[in-house]
């Protein structure tokens, strides 16, 4: 009975010393699917490939930070535009991975894709030691993202109302070229001019490539950028009919949607007007 | 400064006096201001020379580089996406006009070359005798002028002017890329002068000594072929043109090159042959250890064996058959990192005999075969720090003629041993960067490197062995 509780005592007493080191080892822990990633190894990581912008202390004040027209992100404010979580909360451990990889078209942010799946880990597990809100925040729980719903013209045209009732056009353009009348008195967060995404110019969207993706760049908002979330303002089925109206804006780039837009005279016609053939220097324009 | 003959005295003196420079060169080295990247205030990292890339991109060379200049998987990449990011930012357009695509790399350095037995003759009597050589200062590399980037979406340049350390210039390569055709990164093409598909690279060799600074299983040939006539090298840039592609992270890779029979040659001297080259590369995640590759490669190729023509010109003629063929891995275990490398080769019995085809084969002669191993460690302690290790051995199967163990080299009829004209090669360096930066490159380089080649010093054909000890300050801007 003795031996018993000296037993008890020393496990009790094992359990004392290593509880806080094991709660520090998973402070600095993530996990993406199977994969965790550390903090210690992605700060060797960082230092190696992330700081030149970012900044040695991850407050996107890197050396190259003054010679770039979109400042690298301040990891310090702890604000990330894209989320799969609503607009003020932080990202998922997911987000932040999928972000790395993925990298932002129309900035200095390449993809990290030749990285393999544990440094990427690692870099999102140091990335979050930089900004306090990750020990007094926790992530945002995902959105709920319903079934895409079949498309149709219907879905297409209900899309283009909404598009106009929820005045997109403001500064996406009515043609959504991304020169809306508010265009050029756009902001970022860091007090910098910023464009609205341009449709027509048919690159991938800031976070991601598909509906799914698109869907949730409205419903949740990128914050730090003057793009809000519309999760309060449409319900899931009309932000599906938006996802697919906006697709049809992608002129030069081949989707179902734009195909079904265009088997329509209205749609054939809005699209023919907005394409422009040729180059920038005049060859092949069609005059 | 020469020195040769035996004498003992001469000898501790010029070690003597390679230590007292190289100790030199240290302090020196570690007197001046050097203080780490991390340990510098933020607006002191402002450096205006720019290295081509690392200024367009806004990245420190550590981004691409494992350690200047062996690409790391994100770099090599960026080299098969034809030197693009694919963020919409690569085309010219989006850089600001005064901005050039070009960097200057040159290492001012001191080396020490030694070898053990050379053919010295005593200009007061005439004789030749075999000695040791030794010759040690002050000295420049040659210079490379980087000059890449893209034209324009999807189209991208190299070009590389290249002196050697007189000032001399040769166009090291020269091609442009045409990329991510029909929308897909699987189908790229090449053309002009490049180096060959090699994930090992020559052209990114971490030792920069005379020994060293190149990889001798990409460029051995047999002791007893004509060199004059025939040399080829993969670590040669050739001309020709590629095709290629890779997935989007790069784990998997092909290509194969099409070349002109005249290793890298301009002016096509040993014209109207063609070579072939094939690489495919596979690479696969091991957790935390870090990414590992496998592949393979080979080069089939002709090559003249004798010269022709007349007064509207000469051409190559008499073609024989050669081949190299081989197998590598990049092995990563955290910071340490093994490069392995097995080759085997053969070339045709008129070129491995130096024979031109009009002529009959000596009695015995056959195709030379060999085969070559490399192992390269290096230990990156830091972005900043790296240790060198190299270790190849390059053994003969087949010698081209009779082995005949009682005579010396008899070029054209026998060779004294069947480990003729074998390699050892040995190298061991760090390189230090002092600040890592996207604008300029600069590295404490320290090497040493010896190379045992049997049975070939030039006067008594015994084992020649030479050792290069190289100090330098590598900067590229």
């Amino acid at each position: 009975m003795r031996a018993n509780k000296s037993m008890q005592w020393m496990f009790l007493a094992a359990a004392l010393v290593a509880l806080p080191s094991l709660a520090k080892a998973q402070q600095g822990e993530i996990h993406v699917g199977k994969v965790t990633g550390h903090a210690g190894s992605g700060k060797q990581l960082y230092y190696r490939f992330c700081w030149g912008c970012h900044g040695f202390r991850g407050d996107g004040n890197g050396e190259n930070a003054p010679y770039l027209n979109i400042l690298p992100r301040n990891f310090v404010a702890g604000t990330f535009k894209c989320r799969s979580t609503a607009t003020g909360t932080l990202p998922t451990d997911e987000d932040l991975y999928s972000s790395v990889g993925r990298g932002f078209n129309n900035s200095n942010m390449p993809a990290w894709i030749s990285l393999t799946n544990q440094q990427r880990a690692d870099l999102v597990a140091f990335i979050k030691t930089f900004s306090p809100r990750w020990k007094t925040d926790k992530p945002g729980d995902p959105i709920n993202v319903p079934a895409e719903p079949a498309l149709t013209l219907d879905s297409i045209k209900h899309g283009k109302e909404l598009f106009t009732k929820l005045e997109c056009w403001k500064c996406h353009g009515p043609e959504g070229r991304g020169d809306g009348p508010s265009a050029s008195t756009l902001t970022d967060s860091n007090d910098q001019p910023i464009r609205p995404y341009n449709f027509a110019a048919g690159s991938r969207f800031k976070c991601g490539a598909t509906n799914h993706d698109l869907y949730k760049i409205f419903m949740t908002g990128l914050d730090g950028t003057p793009m809000p979330s519309f999760a309060d303002v449409i319900k899931p089925e009309d932000a599906w009919d938006l996802v697919h109206y906006l697709r049809t804006l992608q002129v030069a780039h081949k989707s179902p949607e734009l195909t079904l837009w265009m088997s329509s005279k209205e749609g054939a016609e809005i699209v023919n007007a907005q394409k422009i053939v040729g180059t920038p220097t005049g060859s092949g324009i069609k005059q | 400064m020469f020195h040769w003959g035996s004498s003992s005295i001469k000898r501790k003196m010029s070690w003597f006096a390679s230590l007292l420079v190289c100790g030199f060169l240290i302090l020196a080295f570690l007197l001046v201001d050097s203080r780490s990247a991390s340990a510098l205030p933020l607006a002191a990292g402002k450096v205006y020379a720019i290295p081509a890339f690392a200024r367009k991109y806004g990245m420190p060379c550590s981004a691409c580089h494992e350690a200047w200049p062996k690409l790391n998987n994100f770099g090599q990449t960026f080299k098969d996406n034809g030197y693009q990011m694919g963020n919409d930012r690569d085309a010219p357009v989006f850089q600001q006009p005064a901005y050039w695509p070009i960097a200057l790399r040159i290492t001012p350095n001191w080396h020490r070359e030694s070898f053990n037995r050379a053919d010295i003759t005593n200009p007061a009597t005439g004789n030749t005798t075999e000695g040791q050589l030794t010759t040690h200062g002050f000295d420049l590399s040659g210079m490379d002028i980087l000059t890449a980037g893209t034209l324009a979406k999807n189209i991208s340049f190299l070009l590389v002017p290249s002196s050697d350390n007189t000032g001399a210039f040769h166009f090291e390569s020269a091609n442009v890329r045409f990329s991510n055709l029909l929308g897909s990164s699987w189908l790229n093409i090449k053309a002009g002068k490049f180096e060959l598909d090699n994930i090992i690279s020559e052209k990114r060799v971490l030792a920069l000594s005379n020994n060293g600074g190149i990889y001798q299983i990409y460029h051995f040939q047999p002791a007893t072929e004509d060199t004059n006539m025939f040399s080829f090298g993969i670590g040669d840039n050739q001309i020709g043109a590629e095709i290629s592609g890779h997935s989007k992270n790069d784990y998997t890779r092909y290509s194969a090159a099409l070349l002109s029979s005249n290793d890298g040659n301009v002016g096509l001297p040993n014209g109207h042959g063609y070579d072939t080259y094939l690489t495919f590369s596979q690479a696969f995640e091991a957790g935390s250890l870090g990414l590992q590759r496998v592949g393979a490669f080979a080069y089939i190729g002709r090559a003249p064996t004798y010269l022709a023509g007349g007064s509207l010109g000469v051409d190559g003629f008499g073609q024989k058959s050669f081949y190299r063929a081989g197998f590598y891995g990049l092995w990563y275990l955290k910071k340490l990192d093994f490069m392995t490398m097995y080759t085997h080769a053969s070339d045709n019995a008129f070129l491995g005999t130096g024979i031109p085809s009009y002529n009959p084969l000596p009695t015995g002669a056959q195709s030379p075969i060999w085969n070559g191993g490399m192992i390269e460690t290096h230990y990156t302690v830091n972005p900043q720090f790296i240790l060198i290790n190299r270790y190849e051995l390059i053994r003969m199967s087949r010698q081209a003629l009779p082995v005949d163990a009682t005579n010396p080299f008899i070029p054209g009829t026998s060779v004294p041993s069947s480990n003729f004209g074998d390699i050892d090669a040995f190298t061991v360096g760090y390189r230090y960067y002092p600040f890592i930066s996207s604008r300029a490159g600069f590295a404490f380089h320290n090497e040493y490197s010896w190379v045992r080649q049997r049975g070939v010093s030039p006067v008594n054909g015994l084992d020649l062995s030479s050792g290069s000890l190289f100090i330098g300050f590598d900067f590229i801007f």
